[in-house]
């Protein structure tokens, strides 16, 4: 009885709404229509519709994924502090941070997926059912992180949804242990993306010790960053309730962050430049353009802006505690880092070549479109995520025991 | 961009209407049985005598099916007590790229969209060997050799210690008992984590489904090593297993006019290779990586 009113009003939620939510899904669902067809294509003539080649074999498919699976990691950064130090104004976004996060892996998969170029047997990776090589190759140790981190952060958020809908508060001896699994797991998938790269002798670009700690600090840079920016959007279009004092917490996190990540970027740069060897060209391909190919260069450098600009705003007070000049920071982190781990870190690996070739790769309308679609099936996902969350931690929407005889019409009021 | 468009239409539409066409016709059911059968294939290292059987059977009419020519799939096992090593005499090749062209005819390599080779000769100025950055991939001289130039043909190392082989997910690739590097193509899954570990560039991916004009086809295969390939799998060179099980040698040593290129058994203290070994002063590329090529480079003058 009860479970099928949850159902009626979960499906009540998603498929009516305001205006905006009709005109935001049907936006979404457009570009993952495009999206579809663009796949069907590659999928049937074979990944050369791409601007892949072998000399550069990965590109924007692998580089949105590194991106992502720094954004979920990230989610540790409001889960810290909310459940070890009992921080109250972050705690109540803790939940909306993991469901961000858990969207954050599912698009990360995605990008894996769409860049096998045979789906059709991905039932290969799966353990015991194929031959999953773990643990000596680093993708099974991936496959194997990213899906338990995706599990933990949809069980732990689901629990406590389901928990305040029967107006109870969730059983700490078990929540507790599950969280603070959550924060090694969150490290350890971005360190273990960052190994994936890292273990490769073949690729000097990507054979420097110092790239896992550099993908950590940019992950706690760019999650925070996108964080704000949706929390603020919920907050104007869907009544959550979060505190500036929380953003502002969070921004200053993201300082500290991003001042370890430039630092760890000077001591990479100082060594390559410094010794000079041959190890350096790919690194010359990105900041100055190698042999006349620079089609990387303005991009980097606008990362570079962006990323310098945002941490000024952040770390002066004045500056983080005002939401214009929040909002203009956490946008060039989001674009920032996203040019640096995404092509400024996949590209620049595979050029020059082993055997000194240089292929520029710049992503072609396929690339573009799929990675779009993923990304606003993503934001779909996340969307509908919060149409259930949001009114259930307002306590709008909880147990027929416990709900209030006058029905309100409060889902009007739901906006993604 | 218009065009790329209306086919896609066209290619989503193609591909439901076929879709509905297998759902609804009953009479298919043998091509659906055969794709059901290969879907569910195990990976070769896997599987039994009897099932390596059948899948020979299946691929055998599957091949004469789609290119109108009876294929002979071997499956047969490395032989003990072989290590098998390439030589390359560096002033002895003129960068003639007839190595080339004669591996892409007998393994079967997609000719065009992709054009892929397995072989690749790079040409360096004289007095720059391991600075590869220096090095020409196109070079295309009326003429060759051309002053002041030398020549070195790179293909897969057959590395003892493969960086390749480590990283694979799935294991689809590894190395054989007489030290070749093979891949099984119906288990790859196209991820190219092989081709981002490999310090020589010595595999590469079939982007599409590989052009190779009929006429041309080389039936006399190996199932681990020149069968026609799918698309979107990785393949390499294999020293031609199909040829050296059966005691002749590679096809790249066979066409070369120069005799610059050596191949024997490192195992055999009498054959050419460990002659050379141990009276040229051979070197093996990229030695800092530590992933022990079976592939040696020297120069006899």
């Amino acid at each position: 009885m009860e479970a099928w009113r949850f159902f009626k009003k979960t499906v009540n939620m998603v498929f009516f709404g305001t205006r905006g939510y009709y005109l935001w899904c049907a936006f979404l669902l457009t570009i993952i229509g495009v999206a579809i067809t663009f796949y069907i294509d590659q999928l049937d003539a074979g990944l050369i519709v791409t601007n892949m080649r072998d000399q550069v074999s990965w590109g924007l498919y692998i580089g949105n994924f590194t991106y992502l699976v720094g954004v979920a990691a990230a989610a540790v950064l409001l889960v810290i502090p909310a459940y070890i130090y009992h921080f109250d104004p972050i705690k109540e976004i803790v939940v909306l941070g993991e469901l961000l996060a858990a969207s954050a892996i599912i698009m990360a998969l995605m990008f894996v997926l769409a860049d096998l170029g045979r789906p059709d047997r991905f039932w290969h990776i799966i353990p015991f059912i194929g031959t999953l090589s773990f643990p000596k190759s680093l993708l099974a140790w991936d496959v194997i992180v990213l899906n338990g981190y995706l599990v933990l952060n949809t069980l732990v958020p689901i629990y406590i949804l389901v928990k305040s809908y029967f107006g109870k508060e969730p059983n700490k001896k078990f929540v507790i242990p599950l969280v603070l699994l959550s924060i090694p797991l969150a490290v350890g998938i971005h360190t273990v993306t960052a190994f994936l790269y890292n273990g490769l002798a073949a690729r000097p670009f990507w054979n420097a010790s110092i790239l896992a700690p550099r993908f950590l600090a940019s992950a706690f840079c760019s999650g925070p960053a996108l964080a704000i920016i949706i929390f603020q959007i919920l907050r104007k279009t869907a009544g959550m309730k979060i505190k500036n004092e929380a953003l502002f917490k969070i921004s200053e996190l993201i300082a500290y962050s991003m001042f370890i990540n430039l630092f760890l970027l000077g001591a990479e740069l100082f060594k390559e430049y410094y010794t000079g060897t041959i190890h350096l060209a790919p690194m010359e391909y990105l900041y100055q353009g190698l042999h006349g190919h620079n089609s990387l260069v303005p991009w980097i450098w606008s990362a570079m802006f962006m990323n310098i600009t945002a941490f000024v705003i952040f770390l002066i007070p004045k500056t983080r505690e005002n939401l214009i000049t929040l909002n203009i920071g956490s946008l060039f982190i989001i674009v920032g880092v996203w040019i640096e781990k995404g092509l400024g870190l996949i590209v620049p690996g595979f050029i020059p070549d082993p055997l000194g070739e240089i292929y520029e790769y710049m992503p072609n309308i396929t690339e573009i479109f799929v990675s779009l679609g993923i990304w606003a099936f993503g934001l779909l996902i996340f969307t509908l995520f919060m149409r259930i969350a949001i009114p259930i931690q307002r306590g709008d929407f909880i147990h027929s025991k416990y709900a209030k005889a006058t029905i309100r019409r409060q889902y009007e009021r739901i906006k993604p | 961009m218009e065009d790329s468009k209306s086919h896609t239409r066209r290619d989503f539409i193609r591909i439901l209407s076929m879709g509905a066409l297998a759902g609804l016709s009953m009479g298919s059911l043998a091509c659906t049985r055969d794709a059901v059968e290969e879907f569910l294939q195990k990976g070769f290292q896997e599987m039994t005598e009897e099932e390596k059987k059948q899948v020979i059977r299946r691929l055998e009419a599957k091949y004469l099916k789609k290119y109108g020519k009876a294929f002979h799939i071997s499956t047969q096992p490395a032989d003990t007590g072989v290590l098998w090593g390439y030589g390359l005499d560096l002033s002895r090749c003129i960068g003639c790229r007839r190595c080339v062209y004669a591996c892409v005819k007998e393994n079967n390599l997609s000719r065009t969209n992709p054009q892929l080779h397995w072989i690749r000769v790079i040409r360096l100025k004289k007095g720059s060997l391991i600075n590869l950055e220096n090095s020409e991939h196109y070079y295309n001289p009326e003429t060759v050799p051309e002053p002041g130039f030398m020549y070195m043909p790179v293909q897969c190392q057959q590395c003892e210690n493969p960086p390749c082989v480590r990283v694979c997910p799935v294991k689809a690739t590894w190395k054989e008992p007489d030290g070749i590097v093979v891949v099984d193509y119906n288990w790859c899954i196209g991820c190219r984590y092989c081709i981002a570990a490999c310090p020589y560039k010595g595999r590469v991916f079939n982007w599409a489904e590989p052009n190779i004009p009929s006429a041309e086809l080389n039936t006399e295969v190996h199932y681990l090593g020149n069968r026609p390939r799918m698309k979107n799998v990785v393949e390499k060179c294999t020293f031609c297993i199909q040829r050296t099980k059966q005691g002749r040698y590679p096809a790249c040593l066979e066409i070369c006019p120069t005799g610059a290129r050596k191949f024997g058994n490192l195992l055999d203290p009498n054959s050419e290779i460990r002659y050379l070994i141990e009276n040229k002063r051979v070197f093996r590329l990229k030695e800092d990586l530590n992933t022990e090529p079976k592939f040696y480079y020297f120069f006899s003058a």
